[in-house]
């Protein structure tokens, strides 16, 4: 007997103890689709019904939907991922899509086929319920939630109980609009400061006893105009968190605005209230909240702990078959967990986007790799491999090389975000994905991800103001818009400077228009500037960070002195000059910002 | 299962247990369409190889007649056809036979390593055959020719398939088709859903009743014909291949459309 025929003796793949899906929901869907089909269902209240089950719309084509697939807290299952695969190569176009908030996304679905993915989603548990819509929706978690050197506790399964009370829950099925919470690990991980709820893990000694709790932030969010969210109080216990939550939810249902779609999600409402006044009405409201359940609500926290078990080996071989790129990869795709001899380790696709081929390939690759025996969603477009044990890597480095998942540098600024701008969204007018794709080539090519002054930086794309692409917050963020000349337009990006989102969230500012064919020699020219005026232990964040708040002392002190060197990259050519100028990636036709109706605020 | 009906039900495909007991009783020619090297390694006991870049190379009615011949069969014969590509490799030899008027031909319901998968057994005889005399009776109703579908498609009651992946679909398609890629046609293990989940599907997707339904694909039919397959094994035997599909469609200018101002194949991870 050979060795390999030993393989067939691995033990069952893990399956997800929450079963998110309903049976019934795809007969219901199926059924609407035809009512609306023969017109006994109109429009509006049919694109409602649609967006609360997943289905979004998709650019200038009534007939596809884009189906978004929650992964509540970023979990998956190497059973999901095989049935993402199958439905991807089914019914979307043989990819599917890794968003910002740990979704998995399916593209160019026929509107009559969505049902038939929710049908085989129940077969593994997921749903695209509330995924879309004015509902909570995907509750996110930290991919290293449970693994990070500087967490208190693990979040997570405070992250899966809190989606577990919202889901289909009657309280959040008609929101004034959109509502988010995303869990963490710690500070430096972040993602709290700019979404509705916003919750850090924290413990506090009382007593001689150590109390759980949280640090809840409230009222942050990226968009058309963005905010940084404001503490609650200093500690938040856990009995707290659902009371909390179901408090600020209510006043958000109450009081939020519902007429002015664009101006409707909960941050206007803080902003507009102020926030003192907003903290009050939500301790308020937590008293009623809590005085007036006629039973015991609690979450359902699961924390029974995790099961980690390396999985056996069957080789004895180790060492990686490709010495080459190993330490690049090793180096820009992994971290050391807390757990002593294990690592995460991150795959960024480009602009999120995988193969059905690699989804099922990753399913493999979790089960032989992964202790913890599932994945976790990133909050970049990525997906994380949790519990490798260090022995392993080498081995996992060539399993993921064969099957084109080993690019480097998932964890540095060689992997931007791009949101789907015109590859399938109504409200693009620029090609923010491939973009981002672009971006990413060519960071590789010059070996920048092996850079250590650039790995703490950022560059994420939008293809509209609004932030799917989450360009608020990154070191070098751009948002889309159209640009011209006389009467030839080109595509244009907002470039903005120095947004973070971690113990120092700040909002990226405002620079220059950067045309689309300029956008990434501008970002060569200002890694350029950054190394000639750098300071010994200076990364690119730190440096912009005091560009944009005017405190260098070099010879770019401010943003003007920093524009004033940039701007000649702006200027556009004639069209004769330079006729590529005028097209965006991805087109050979001229430029043009056609946009349909957006639907986030349906 | 006895069966006491005269006639015999012929279904789109045939399960692996029949077609192992027909094996047995030596009453079926079943047909492996895959590569001659790869026959001669080994396949389904009894079968004989005609691979389909073979069939393609003439598939005039006279020729295939009398590939048909030297393969043993006649009008009589039950056949079966099996290939390593999902069935539609099979599909496409399926759909000649009957075109030339057999009647008794299906497809295996899964494939070639499937089966060897499942430990079934196989080997690499090549077996002796006795050439037989078939008819030739041409069932025109089952094949769509350009002219014919040019004029076809504005009728009500025909439905054009396009069983190209989706993407292909965007970027060109014949105007008015619509889109439903081969692959999900397929269920886990079997080369078709079973019947009642691809009634569904279609009944969904508006595939139903009495139209005329014509299917097409990039090249020679094999993805349209798995989708020929599929409708006859959902109970809508109207039916018929446009086996020149795209490729010549495209050849002759007549007219195609796309989706318009959307970078989709950005979309796509390669």
């Amino acid at each position: 007997m050979t060795l390999s025929n030993l393989k067939q003796s691995r033990p069952k793949p893990k399956k997800g103890k929450i079963n998110w899906a309903r049976n019934q929901e795809a007969d219901y869907f199926a059924n609407t689709v035809k009512l609306y089909r023969q017109g006994k269902y109109d429009a509006d209240s049919f694109r409602r019904f649609r967006l609360q089950h997943g289905a979004y719309g998709t650019r200038l084509a009534d007939d596809y939907a884009m189906v978004r697939i929650k992964l509540p807290a970023g979990e998956v299952y190497p059973q999901q991922l095989e049935k993402l695969s199958q439905l991807s190569e089914q019914f979307s176009i043989g990819s599917a899509h890794f968003s910002t908030r740990e979704n998995i996304q399916l593209h160019w679905v026929v509107l009559e086929d969505v049902s038939e993915i929710m049908r085989g989603l129940t077969e593994v548990g997921l749903t695209s319920r509330e995924a879309c819509g004015n509902t909570v929706r995907n509750v996110m978690c930290s991919p290293t939630s449970g693994v990070c050197p500087d967490e208190k506790f693990d979040s997570t399964p405070y992250a899966l109980a809190t989606a577990r009370f919202f889901l289909r829950n009657p309280m959040a099925q008609n929101l004034p609009r959109k509502f988010k919470f995303n869990f963490t690990c710690c500070e430096k991980h972040g993602m709290v400061r700019m979404v509705d709820v916003g919750l850090i893990p924290q413990t506090r000694t009382q007593d001689g006893s150590t109390q759980k709790g949280f640090k809840i932030f409230l009222g942050g969010g990226l968009g058309n105009k963005s905010y940084v969210g404001h503490q609650l109080e200093d500690f938040t216990p856990e009995e707290d968190l659902l009371y909390t939550s179901i408090a600020v939810v209510r006043i958000f249902d109450r009081l939020g605005d519902r007429k002015n779609l664009a101006r409707n999600r909960m941050r206007y409402l803080v902003a507009d209230m102020g926030w003192e006044k907003f903290q009050n009405l939500v301790l308020k409201e937590r008293a009623i909240v809590r005085a007036t359940q006629s039973v015991v609500t609690r979450l359902n926290v699961d924390d029974t702990p995790q099961e980690i078990k390396r999985p056996i080996r069957i080789s004895d071989e180790s060492g990686s078959q490709n010495p080459d790129g190993y330490p690049r990869w090793l180096k820009g795709n992994t971290f050391k967990q807390k757990q002593d001899g294990y690592y995460s380790v991150f795959i960024a696709q480009e602009a999120g986007d995988i193969t059905s081929n690699q989804l099922h390939a990753l399913s493999e690759i979790i089960q032989e790799f992964s202790g913890e025996g599932l994945a976790r969603a990133g909050f970049t477009q990525n997906i994380a491999l949790r519990y490798v044990h260090e022995d392993d890597l080498p081995r996992l480095y060539d399993q993921l090389l064969k099957v084109g998942l080993a690019k480097s540098g998932s964890l540095t600024m060689a992997a931007p975000i791009g949101c789907s701008g015109t590859t399938s969204c109504n409200l693009a007018l620029t090609n923010s994905h491939r973009l981002a794709k672009e971006i990413q080539r060519k960071f590789l090519e010059l070996k920048l991800d092996e850079d250590d002054d650039l790995r703490e930086s950022s560059i994420k794309i939008s293809g509209c103001p609004n932030s799917c692409g989450q360009h608020g917050i990154a070191t070098i963020g751009f948002f889309g818009g159209g640009g011209r000349v006389e009467k030839d337009m080109f595509p244009n990006y907002m470039m903005q400077l120095g947004g973070r989102s971690d113990g120092e969230t700040m909002l990226g500012v405002s620079s220059l228009r950067v045309p689309a064919k300029r956008v990434i020699p501008m970002i060569l020219k200002i890694i350029e500037l950054f190394k000639e005026n750098k300071k010994p232990d200076d990364d690119l964040k730190s440096w912009i960070h005091r560009v944009v708040n005017g405190v260098d002392d070099s010879q770019i002190k401010t943003m003007d002195d920093l524009k004033k060197i940039l701007t000649p990259l702006t200027l556009p050519p004639s069209i004769t000059e330079d006729p590529d100028f005028y097209t965006d990636y991805g087109s050979d036709s001229s430029y043009h910002t056609k946009t349909g109706k957006g639907e986030c605020a349906a | 299962m006895c069966s006491l009906s005269q006639e015999k039900i012929v279904g789109a495909t045939t399960n692996v247990d029949s077609l192992r007991s027909e094996i047995r009783d030596k009453s079926v020619r079943v047909i492996d369409v895959r590569r001659e090297e790869d026959y001669k390694q080994n396949h389904i006991p009894t079968a004989v190889n005609l691979p389909l870049a073979n069939l393609l190379s003439d598939d005039s009615p006279e020729r295939v007649l009398k590939l048909v011949n030297s393969m043993g069969i006649d009008d009589e014969t039950s056949v079966v056809v099996y290939d390593d590509t999902f069935g539609a490799l099979a599909s496409r030899v399926a759909w000649t036979l009957e075109y030339l008027g057999h009647n008794d031909v299906s497809l295996l319901e899964t494939t070639y390593s499937k089966w060897k998968s499942l430990g079934l057994e196989n080997d690499d005889k090549i077996p002796e055959i006795q050439t037989k005399e078939h008819s030739l009776k041409l069932r025109s109703e089952i094949l769509a020719t350009a002219d014919y579908l040019e004029s076809a498609k504005e009728r009500k009651d025909v439905i054009l398939v396009d069983n190209r992946e989706r993407l292909n679909y965007l970027e060109q398609h014949i105007p008015g088709a619509i889109s439903l890629p081969y692959r999900t046609l397929a269920s886990n293990d079997k080369i078709l859903r079973p019947k009642e989940d691809m009634k569904r599907l279609l009944d969904n997707r508006g595939i139903s009743g009495d139209s005329e339904i014509i299917t097409y694909c990039g090249s020679v039919g094999t993805l349209s014909g798995l989708a020929y397959y599929a409708l006859k094994s959902a109970g809508l035997p109207n039916a018929k291949l446009y086996v020149r599909s795209f490729k010549e469609w495209k050849s002759l200018s007549k007219p195609t459309e796309k989706q318009q101002d959307a970078n989709y194949w950005d979309l796509s991870a390669e």
